[in-house]
């Protein structure tokens, strides 16, 4: 196991599992990052891996053990938005894709 | 027993986030993209933090879990809108398969805004604004 987390088994096995499967899942939507091919994919695959974070933190703060991480959760949530809306009014200025 | 719901829970997020995954590396063009990553990863986001929030069996950890939920159902369909219109506009191109785009010609490009045929023909066209249309 990859993190020892002192709890039940059947809860130890959910979690691990998560977390690789949430990394999967993150490393996609960051090779999505990266071809592109326009700035509005960018910025959907951006969005992706903001949520996906928002996952694994709260995948991890059952980890620990600590509550603390859903605020950080919420701060991603909100500064990804406001990311998002800053980027969709900077490309429809722009004009071009 | 509530472990139980835990792990059904968690299981359904991370499958959602997964599909959300490998949507937005496999679909063909930036709309379906859209529609893949916005849909699947807000009811991931969901399902993982309501499991969260079971776990803990907390008010603050409850309240703060329900607010991050709420928070992502209000943004990521006004974000996939914002970006998805943003794209439309400056001509990201569709997928070579799609079959109808009806939206076709309805966007005036230089105001940027959207006209059905109902609007213009009731529209009065304002002589002083920069945007007055010549066909109306």
């Amino acid at each position: 196991m990859i993190f020892d987390t002192g709890l039940s088994s059947a809860m130890e096995i959910t979690v691990n599992v998560m977390m690789i499967v949430l990394s999967v899942a993150l490393l996609m939507a960051f090779l999505r990052l990266v071809k592109g091919p326009t700035l509005p994919d960018r910025v959907v695959a951006l969005d992706l891996v903001a949520a996906i974070a928002v996952a694994i933190f709260a995948v991890y703060a059952v980890v620990v053990g600590q509550p603390v991480f859903i605020d950080a959760a919420i701060v991603l949530a909100l500064i990804i938005f406001l990311g998002t809306v800053a980027f969709a009014r900077y490309t429809e200025r722009r004009g071009r894709p | 027993m509530s472990e139980v719901i835990i792990v059904i829970l968690m299981a359904m997020g991370a499958a959602l986030m997964l599909l959300a995954g490998i949507g937005i590396l496999r679909m063909p063009d930036l709309f379906t993209r859209m529609h893949v990553a916005t849909k699947s990863a807000t009811l991931g986001v969901g399902c993982v933090l309501t499991a969260v929030a079971i776990f803990f069996g907390d008010v603050g950890v409850f309240t703060r879990a329900l607010l991050v939920i709420l928070f992502f159902f209000l943004t990521a369909p006004v974000g996939a809108h914002l970006i998805g219109r943003a794209g439309y506009i400056v001509g990201v191109p569709l997928w070579e398969g799609t079959k109808w785009d009806e939206l076709k010609g309805k966007y005036d490009h230089s105001s940027h805004t959207l006209n059905s045929p109902k609007t213009l023909k009731t529209r009065v066209p304002d002589p002083d604004s920069p945007h007055a249309r010549d066909d109306t």
